[in-house]
């Protein structure tokens, strides 16, 4: 018995073993293989645990949605850009996406995914999945008839998006729903109607991103009636929101779709979220926008408020010349041409220390029709800001990944 | 109903194992070992040119079965001998490890009526495994496709339209993505309230023996037979098959919020009553809400369902074709709704 720690940490180490079969393979798949959508399909279908599954270089011409329900696969291909592993979807006739993920501990990398119908990759309940050095995109750049999302991580637990670019999406470029735990950094978003977006989510960290020429940049978000809800805990940093001039060209109905051209940085109905470090310059209605749900709902859970919302230390260009929202260019007309480049619309709370003017709608009831605004400079800086939130962690073996 | 409930869940051996019959022989230790035969006729069911009926298997029907592109299906199901299946409470069929049901897809004016694809449901000690199987022109013995394939077909529709279409047979994980519940694979179709036991026909195997079970009082009305339901039943019924294999909470829409079952409250916001889009992207359509009551031009429920557009149509997986006769019924029950009940 002496020995009974001991013999603990060697069945530890022996299950480990016995769970990671040793016999770890790369299986290869050449893009210009016959029916190479199929084999494709088959190579993820028959990857076991700890596999490689290796995509050829060259332009895939695909028809289906492809799909991994293997736990601890990596996806990885030849490269994202032209002359790497390009999976282009233009012909796609079935799935809502050109990658669906369902297992945990996955690596998609160096590939890019073109032209999906749908969604462009998606996973779903994956958890510790890592997106990395990919490229997503809507090649004939802006177009309603593009699908919703580009990198679109859903229900999971410890999600990091690291290095992508994602270019066209009708809704986001980058999509993080209902999901916990979340980095996504030194990414690049353009053109999409959002360029990142959180959703539903929890614990997040959204930095060293470049978020450019979409409608709007970032955007942090809580809907009611959706499984999971009460968003919190998430940081916007040290990004560059630049320019999101691109006209709205989500379908009707979505809730992006009610997003202004020319938002940086949007906070609505989430709680303790701190933008900060970020470099703001050229964005036409407001460099940062704060505010509530404003839709009917029926959900008696729901918190339609932005709340404990933290805006300080960040650069702001110009901003406010071109405000789209209804109303917006009498007021800034009212203002001599420009409105402040923080616009909130009164409802919840907020602690703005940026050296910029707020402007307030002044609309605290979020049932309170916005034409009922009563525009006027507001003062944010008092108060004091609540305890500043932790840096997010994702477990070692996420981010060993992908050094 | 405490005491349909108790004879329900008292109810065990529905579905006794066949008795041994002449002819080809099953081959019970590929059914529940772990490879994955690569040829149908490896099972030993005896599926062949001119006979599709797997040797000891029972045929059922479905009182509401799932759209795929007008397809005929053929289903059975085969209970290895002495084992047993049991009915829980709630309707669903429990069946023994060795069970296999197999779905055959086809259509009477395509290939001679030969099915295109059989799929396999195995019930394994390790869980249920998902495997298609494409049938030679011939019709000889069927091919295993792991990931699937298109196959063109071309059929007529109940309308008299002629189809020509590339009709998907899923891959592995895309019969996953409809048969998961909380991401394990398991049996959509055979619940007591929407199965049917063939009543007639070749009878190679023994009947299915039910005892004494009030069915009756929980069944789902049949989608196209008003004499079964009203509409607003039997449209509930359609969305139960169509739709809720993946639009419940433990299902591939889970993140959606919309829930379908026949157990779901019909009037709520999670029902579609005046939802608006979540992750819908093209497929809002332009529209507010799922359901829109009194409104079925602006309800995108009914837009998702009359597209063949792989980033609009619903269901995701299984259809290329418009189902009209659904769609229509799906119409007629948004129409009729008050349109006061609208958000």
């Amino acid at each position: 018995m002496r020995f009974h720690g001991f013999h603990a940490v060697t069945l530890g180490i022996l299950a480990v073993l016995a769970a990671n079969p040793a016999a770890a393979k790369t299986i290869s798949v050449s893009a210009t293989t016959p029916d190479a959508n199929e084999k494709l399909q088959e190579a993820l279908i028959l990857a076991e645990p700890g596999d490689i599954v290796q995509l050829g270089a060259g332009v895939w011409k695909l028809v289906d949605g492809l799909s991994l329900d293997v736990a601890n696969v990596t996806v990885r291909g030849a490269g994202a850009g032209e002359g790497g592993s390009v999976l282009d979807f233009t012909g796609q006739q079935g799935a809502g996406e050109g990658l669906l993920v369902t297992s945990d501990d996955v690596l998609l990398t160096n590939f890019a995914v073109l032209n999906t119908k749908g969604d462009g990759i998606k996973s779903k309940g994956a958890d510790r999945i890592v997106y990395h050095q990919l490229r997503v995109e809507w090649t004939a750049g802006p177009k309603e008839t593009n699908g919703a999302y580009g990198i679109y991580p859903v229900e999971s637990t410890d999600v990091l998006i690291d290095s992508v670019y994602v270019r066209g999406a009708s809704d986001a470029g980058i999509y993080v729903g209902q999901s916990k735990n979340i980095i996504v950094r030194d990414s690049i978003a353009t053109e999409n109607v959002a360029g990142i977006e959180i959703e539903n989510s929890y614990d997040a960290d959204v930095h060293d991103n470049i978020a450019t020429k979409n409608t709007g940049g970032i955007l942090v978000f809580d809907l009611p009636s959706l499984p999971m809800q009460g968003g919190h805990n998430v940081r916007v940093f040290e990004n560059i929101v630049n320019d999101n001039s691109t006209p709205n060209f989500a379908p009707k109905g979505n809730i992006v779709a009610s997003v202004p051209t020319g938002t940086g940085v949007l906070v609505m109905a989430n709680r303790h979220v701190e933008i900060f470090g970020n470099i703001f310059d050229n964005n036409g209605t407001a460099n940062v926008m704060i505010v509530g749900y404003r839709y009917e709902h029926k959900d008696p859970k729901y918190q339609p408020l932005p709340r404990q919302i933290v805006v300080r230390g960040n650069q702001h260009g110009k901003s406010g010349f071109a405000p789209a929202f209804p109303g917006g260019q009498q007021i800034a007309a009212a203002m001599g041409g420009t409105i402040p480049p923080v616009l909130w619309d009164g409802s919840g709370d907020a602690i703005v220390l940026d050296q910029v003017g707020v402007l307030s709608l002044n609309l605290p009831d979020v049932k309170t029709p916005q034409r009922e605004a009563k525009p006027s400079p507001a003062d944010l800086s008092k108060g004091t800001p609540p305890a500043a939130l932790p840096t997010i962690k994702l477990p070692d073996a996420m981010e060993a990944k992908v050094r | 109903m405490k005491r349909i409930f108790a004879a329900l869940a008292a109810a065990l051996c529905c579905i006794s194992g066949a008795a041994t019959m002449s002819g080809p022989t099953v081959d019970q230790a590929v059914i529940e070992g772990e490879a994955t035969p690569q040829k149908l006729s490896e099972f030993g069911f005896g599926m062949t040119t001119g006979s599709y009926r797997p040797t000891a298997a029972v045929g059922y029907t479905l009182r509401t079965p799932l759209f795929s592109d007008y397809a005929a299906k053929d289903r059975f199901v085969y209970i290895p001998n002495g084992r047993e299946a049991r009915v829980t409470a709630d309707g669903t069929i429990e069946f023994p490890v060795g069970t296999v049901l197999f779905k055959s897809f086809g259509w009477p004016d395509h290939n001679g009526g030969n099915p295109v694809e059989t799929r396999l449901l195995i019930h394994r000690a390790s869980g249920w495994v998902a495997l298609p199987y494409i049938w030679a022109a011939d019709g000889k013995d069927a091919t295993l496709a792991l990931g699937g394939r298109r196959v063109p077909v071309s059929f007529k529709s109940p309308d008299g339209e002629t189809h020509s279409i590339r009709y998907a047979v899923p891959n592995k994980n895309q019969c996953k993505e409809c048969h998961s519940k909380n991401g394990v694979i398991e049996p959509i179709g055979p619940k007591m309230h929407n199965f049917r036991v063939e009543q007639t026909g070749m009878q190679k195997a023994p009947p299915i023996r039910f005892r004494t079970i009030p069915v009756r009082s929980v069944t789902m009305p049949i989608w196209d037979d008003p004499a079964s339901g009203t509409v607003a039943q039997r449209a509930r019924a359609y969305l139960d098959v169509n739709c809720a294999h993946c639009h419940n909470p433990a299902g591939s829409a889970s993140n959606s919020g919309l829930f379908l079952r026949w157990t779901d409250d019909p009037t709520g916001v999670n029902y579609g009553i005046g939802k608006r889009p979540t992750a819908a992207g093209r497929g809002s359509g332009g529209m507010d809400f799922a359901i829109a009551p009194g409104d079925p031009a602006h309800s995108f429920m009914i837009y998702r369902l009359e597209s063949t557009d792989p980033g609009i149509a619903m269901p995701e997986v299984g259809r290329s074709t418009v189902h009209r006769e659904g769609a229509a019924l799906l119409r007629q029950w948004i129409a009729e709704m008050p349109k006061e009940g609208r958000n």
